[in-house]
């Protein structure tokens, strides 16, 4: 792919909060369309960075850029129409049925009628195979169930990149292999980018187009690239083991 | 850390604990004039459900201690008035008593108790739970979507729960004073007689007013919720503790501006 077609561009970031830097210098660029993977072991700093390429932390220092937009007061409203995120626990909210989650960023962005954003809601779920639990509380649900609805209602404004934080977290192997199923299939039906913090190997190996792993020793971005190449190319001895032996404990 | 370096860091906690506070305060502000501009962005079925909480599930309670209020008070004061052979002056005390100071007082530590706790749990668990970040990240404020709602119904709740307990209150008392032979139509025409439509009004505003600080408190506690195993039960006990001092130090000023400007008599 062409350098042009990057859609996000983190360049020498400083990742952390204010007195805390967590992760120095780090830079990468993700391309459109693709599934990008934020690999690490626990505390390394992925959702750290996740949390400043989603504009809920400004970056310590250096340029991250959403197509070419900084996170700031004058770009938040024009970007978070064009991200979808994804949250751990779903995150969502509990007075509402499934179908009123998915449709609260069309009741308060889109110009739909009731009956047409009813109808997009409606067809959110049945993408993600929820059809029958739209008048459901998220309550009423399982976990895998829910994180599903969640990302409906990330596509909800057809946004450009959808964050996925940690969706396998939690999740049975078998639930956790359709959410997989179900990024790869959306990605091929919408063209979207999808941003996915992870550390499940089976995960990675099956929807990852690259990945950035980071090392919280090191405190830094210690490998980019295709998970498989990873595997077989890395010399670096924490990629190794991380991707032969499992997940390595920062 | 030596005795200056722990200064220095309670300070700067503090002053940052103040600046979290103003911001919230200049937040709120900006996004109440936003609505007054777009109504259509307020959340009014968010509105309803927070007040339909606020009022009528408060009522019980709220009446119970209002009637029971009542009838304390007759009782202490009809024991030193009957020394005088005048209990039936327990009316006109009941009525300025309630009216003014203990209806709105009462029912606002009530409201502070039940609702303002609640406010701060309710965000608090959804601040654990992500849904703030989830709002955020959807460019939705949390301010307009969480804390408006909630704060307008505490101001509509007020007013309605502290007529309903001065209302009991006085009721309370009638029964007292029937069972001392004082004759209730009587105790009602001295109430009556007692109660100006200033006094009235005033106290439904401070009612008003301090349904307004439940409000604010309660919903800021919930925001600054730490996600820790005991973050929303502090967050709870922050909103209750916090209504009640405001509420406290609100009266106390309102009453001394009042004496200052010669306004006692409202």
């Amino acid at each position: 792919m062409e350098r042009s077609d990057a859609i996000i561009t983190l360049s020498h970031v400083n990742a952390g909060y204010p007195g805390a830097v967590i992760l120095r210098d780090v830079s990468f660029d993700i391309m459109r369309g693709e599934i990008f993977i934020l690999l690490g072991g626990s505390g390394c700093g992925k959702s750290t960075i996740l949390k400043h390429m989603i504009g809920l932390n400004p970056v310590l220092s250096g340029r991250l850029a959403i197509d070419g937009l900084e996170w700031g007061p004058k770009t938040r409203a024009q970007l978070t129409r064009r991200i979808g995120v994804m949250y751990q626990s779903g995150a969502l909210f509990g007075s509402m049925t499934c179908l009123e989650n998915v449709m609260l960023p069309l009741e308060e962005f889109s110009k739909l009628k009731r009956r047409e954003r009813v109808e997009r809601g409606m067809g959110l779920l049945k993408s993600v195979e929820l059809g029958d639990a739209a008048d459901k509380m998220p309550s009423e649900i399982s976990g895998g169930m829910r994180k599903r609805v969640a990302i409906a209602r990330a596509m909800a404004l057809d946004p450009e990149v959808v964050f996925l934080d940690e969706p396998s977290a939690g999740l049975d192997p078998v639930t956790s292999y359709a959410l997989d199923e179900l990024i790869l299939r959306l990605r091929a039906e919408r063209g979207m980018t999808f941003v996915v913090v992870t550390h499940e190997l089976p995960s990675i190996f099956k929807i990852a187009d690259r990945a950035a792993m980071f090392d919280k020793a090191r405190g830094g971005m210690v490998a980019l690239g295709s998970p498989k190449a990873l595997k077989a190319g890395s010399d670096d001895p924490f990629v190794r083991s991380f991707f032969n032996r499992g997940e390595v404990h920062g | 850390m030596g005795p200056l370096e722990r200064l220095g860091r309670f300070s700067a906690a503090k002053f940052g604990e103040f600046g979290v506070r103003m911001a919230f305060i200049g937040e709120t502000l900006c996004e109440t004039l936003a609505t007054v501009f777009h109504p259509r962005r307020f959340r009014l079925g968010d509105c309803a459900l927070a007040f339909e909480r606020a009022s009528f599930d408060g009522l019980p309670v709220t009446v119970g201690v209002g009637f029971l209020l009542g009838v304390i008070l007759a009782f202490q004061c009809a024991a030193a008035l009957e020394m005088f052979a005048v209990e039936v002056y327990v009316a006109d005390m009941l009525a300025i008593a309630l009216f003014r100071e203990l209806g709105p007082i009462i029912t606002a530590i009530i409201l502070a108790g039940r609702t303002g706790s609640a406010f701060a749990a309710e965000i608090g668990t959804m601040k654990v739970n992500e849904e703030l970040d989830a709002l955020t990240t959807m460019g939705l404020p949390p301010v307009r979507f969480l804390v408006l709602p909630r704060v307008m119904a505490a101001i509509l709740a007020m007013p309605i729960l502290t007529v309903l307990a001065e209302l009991a209150g006085l009721v309370g008392g009638a029964i007292v004073l029937s069972a001392m032979r004082v004759p209730t139509e009587v105790y009602w025409a001295h109430v009556e007689k007692i109660s100006t439509a200033g006094m009235i009004s005033f106290g439904l505003a401070k009612s008003m007013f301090f349904g307004l600080l439940v409000g604010l408190i309660g919903c800021s506690a919930g925001l600054r919720t730490k996600s820790t195993a005991d973050g929303v039960g502090s967050a709870a006990t922050a909103a209750v503790v916090g209504s009640i001092v405001a509420i406290a130090s609100w009266d106390g000023i309102i009453a001394v501006v009042l004496y200052v400007w010669g306004m006692m008599g409202i």
